[in-house]
């Protein structure tokens, strides 16, 4: 176990490389229910979340989620979030949980103007397991009677899992098909007992921290600390797909045109080393001896075996096939830029 | 796991198999238990001359590095290349799994190393 962020959370249970295989090739459940939601509801929620997220939240319908972020005047996160619409006027948003409360009060500083519009932190109503992998659906279909067949990608319902109320939502941070399951925290222990007695044909197994690192990182899903933070945009981070162009406006966008305009100076790239070694957060970034970067993110990951990581560099050297070398202790190993995702799922999810 | 009892072992949670003057250094059971799943090891050349207590490579896994110092002093004479070639063996067999050996400089110095039963005592 270890700490984080005011939580208890298992860093493994029979290994990273056991739980991130059994992700990408039968299932794996973790607990995230450190992860914090806060609502907001009345009758111009639509118009408040526009405002206060990147991403267009008009295209939702109910039943719907999107990956958005909350940025700051500057462009640059305060967090990134899901945004699921529950209702026409009523949105759940799901943030880090290291950022809850700094999000709360974020958003509850810059909604007084949409009059009956309230955000309410309700993280403590909500445990959340995820249940990801290949064998994801077929290990869940037999504990509810929501149809998973009808619920592609990002889109969520509400009804019952293993006899307890639950939010089903075809959404998750690993690369794999799966779901994420909200549930009152009181019955949570029902939930993850049930999925955990699937079939063993589906082989399900507990999976921790570690093993969530490892899958988003070769997924290359940024990680909040890491990829994005207080300083970085979306437009640097690699995330323009979260940026709504075309909305009336919300917090950060005149600060995301000007950058768009003048081009960003840095970028978030994928590398892979070519010479023997392991690169880790903090690592600095060289091309040609020149200083360039900063690893974000890296480790040797157990599906594809390769020492691989994210890293901030120079807009100049971030083209696929850029030489990079990192410094390792003394060492500077040479790496090659990849494009993102290092890892992604063979079969397509149905249409 | 059992600590074989032929073995010394350092507070940092090397072993070394002293054979006259020659020492063959892993890490321990306890060690690989949690540093996990060992993906690279870095290891001196051969020719390296080492003292006691100086880290003398690393060890890595998929969470974490870690330094591993010289239990003795000593010369490098051999770098197990098999091991630093599949390095997840040292999950499967901590102590099968030499990763040098040194040419002891003053073997009295393996005298004041934990035995077995005082090490299995100081990871219980």
């Amino acid at each position: 176990m270890v700490a984080f962020s005011g939580w208890e959370m298992p860093l493994e249970y029979s290994g990273i490389a056991d739980e991130h295989l059994a992700v990408r090739t039968r299932a794996g459940l973790f607990d995230v229910s450190h992860m914090g939601e806060l609502e907001i509801a009345g009758k111009d929620a639509l118009a408040a979340v526009q405002h206060v997220t990147s991403n267009d939240a008009s295209r939702l319908v109910v039943g719907q989620a999107q990956y958005s972020a909350l940025l700051t005047d500057r462009g640059t996160f305060v967090d990134d979030v899901m945004v699921y619409r529950l209702a026409p006027q009523h949105f759940l948003i799901v943030t880090n949980a290291a950022n809850t409360s700094k999000a709360y009060a974020w958003i509850a500083d810059r909604i007084g103007a949409y009059g009956d519009t309230v955000v309410v932190d309700t993280s403590s109503r909500y445990a959340l397991l995820a249940l990801q992998g290949p064998c994801s659906a077929a290990a869940l279909q037999p504990l509810t009677r929501v149809d998973l067949d009808a619920l592609p990608a990002f889109a969520f319902a509400t009804g019952e899992v293993a006899g307890v109320r639950a939010t089903i939502s075809r959404t998750g941070y690993t690369g794999e098909d799966g779901f994420e399951i909200f549930t009152p925290p009181q019955s949570a222990d029902r939930v993850w007992q049930a999925i955990l007695a699937a079939d063993p044909a589906m082989g399900v197994v507990p999976a921790g921290l570690g093993a969530r690192d490892t899958l988003r990182l070769e997924a290359a899903l940024r990680l909040y600390g890491h990829e994005i933070d207080e300083t970085i945009t979306p437009l640097e981070a690699g995330l323009e797909r979260i940026v709504g162009w075309g909305k009336k406006g919300f917090i950060g966008l005149a600060a995301l045109r000007a950058q768009k305009a003048q081009g960003v100076a840095r970028r978030l790239i994928g590398f892979e080393l070519t010479d023997p070694g392991v690169a880790r957060r903090g690592h600095a970034v060289f091309r040609e001896g020149s200083a360039t970067g900063t690893v974000t993110s890296g480790t040797v990951t157990p599906f594809l075996k390769r020492a691989i990581g994210m890293a901030y560099v120079g807009a100049a050297d971030a083209a696929p096939g850029t030489e990079l070398e990192i410094e390792i202790r003394g060492r500077r190993p040479r790496a090659r830029v990849v494009p993102l995702p290092f890892y992604r799922r063979a079969t397509p999810r149905r249409p | 796991m059992a600590y074989p009892s032929g073995f010394k072992y350092t507070r940092d949670h090397e072993w070394i198999e002293i054979d006259g003057d020659r020492g063959k250094v892993g890490i321990t059971d306890y060690a690989q238990r949690q540093l996990g799943d060992v993906v690279y090891l870095e290891l001196p050349e051969v020719g390296t001359t080492l003292a006691q207590g100086q880290s003398f490579g690393t060890v890595e896994s998929v969470k974490a590095v870690s330094d591993i110092f010289a239990p003795v002093s000593g010369e490098v004479v051999a770098v197990n290349e098999a091991v630093k070639a599949r390095p997840e063996v040292i999950n499967k067999d901590p102590h099968g799994s030499w990763l040098v050996m040194l040419k002891l400089s003053d073997p009295d110095q393996a005298a004041g190393l934990l035995d077995a039963e005082q090490y299995a005592r100081l990871v219980k």
